[in-house]
């Protein structure tokens, strides 16, 4: 077993507009300093040995992101 | 012959009946089509109606693409059989890789709800042939995440080979690249829009008939086929 971490993102080049909004907010809450936001997803996937990393790229690239609007990141976690 | 015009029905979907009204209107046989279908039941057209498809869960579109309806779905579409996606329609359409590009929150966070004035600037797709070239039409727009994108090539493709269908006039909602309200794939036969044309099929009921002029193109496209 190990736990696999998908982070998704939206593209640089996709306007954020959530990101946005908190950016926004933080200075009226009194945090100074923030200079941008990007908010994406992050998607924790418990999987047992038979799925290798070419299965979780594909798991990634089929469901978890759209391909044309976000990237994303595969990781296993250290057990 | 009637033609018949299938609607989908995926649990959250919202507009399947007045999808099937619009179809009734135009003349044609609306079939109901439930999201556990294995087939069509021999319609000739399929309309992929609004709503919020499994909730929206992980983004607006990405369940209802690979339920089992889809696969015939995408089959009769490589076929040339005339498919439209209205609002989450089109997300699913886009996410089933029939038509290109994504569609991502408005600009400004807000739902926007209103009606919309769009131009009708492709008149050649099986979904838009009784309009007249640079007609405006005045539809409803209800959506959430209704801004349209795509990477810069593909913009330039669908600029290019005219295959922007509708686009909005008096003020961009949500932030659509090039104002772009709807697309249609090379052929001309998936059409994919974000305002609602089934909502504007009677003026007691919406802010025009001007959305009728759709379900008519269809049924013009089948019955010369």
């Amino acid at each position: 077993m190990a736990r696999v971490v998908v982070d998704v993102m939206p593209k640089p080049e996709i306007l954020d507009p959530q990101g946005q909004a908190v950016a926004k907010a933080l200075p009226r809450l009194g945090f100074q300093g923030v200079t941008e936001v990007r908010q994406g997803k992050r998607f924790e996937l418990e999987v047992d040995d038979s799925v290798d990393d070419e299965t979780l790229t594909k798991i990634a690239a089929d469901l978890l992101a759209n391909t044309v609007i976000e990237d994303f990141t595969v990781r296993r976690l250290d057990a | 012959m009637t033609a018949k015009i299938g609607v989908i029905t995926f649990p959250g979907t919202l507009d399947d009946q007045d999808a099937a009204r619009a179809a009734k209107y135009a003349g044609a046989e609306a079939v109901p089509l439930w999201h556990a279908d294995a087939d069509l039941r021999g319609v000739d057209a399929v309309i992929v109606p609004g709503g919020f498809s499994y909730g929206d869960y992980l983004r607006c579109g990405a369940i209802a693409r690979f339920a089992p309806v889809m696969g015939p779905v995408i089959e009769a579409a490589a076929k040339g059989m005339p498919i439209l996606g209205i609002c989450n329609g089109f997300q699913i359409l886009c996410e089933a890789g029939l038509l290109p590009g994504a569609l991502v929150r408005n600009h400004e966070l807000h739902f926007v709800c209103r009606d919309q004035w769009l131009k009708v600037e492709n008149t050649s797709t099986a979904w838009s042939t009784r309009y007249d070239k640079g007609a405006e039409i005045l539809v409803p727009l209800k959506s959430g995440e209704g801004g349209y994108v795509a990477e810069r090539d593909t913009l330039a493709e669908l600029e290019g080979e005219g295959r922007v269908v509708f686009r909005y006039v008096g003020g961009n909602p949500n932030g659509s690249l090039n104002d772009i309200a709807g697309i249609t794939d090379a052929r001309g036969r998936v059409v994919g829009l974000m305002p609602h044309p089934e909502h504007a099929i009677d003026a007691l009921t919406g802010p025009s008939d001007d959305g009728l002029g759709m379900f008519f193109s269809a049924i013009d496209a089948l019955v010369k086929a």
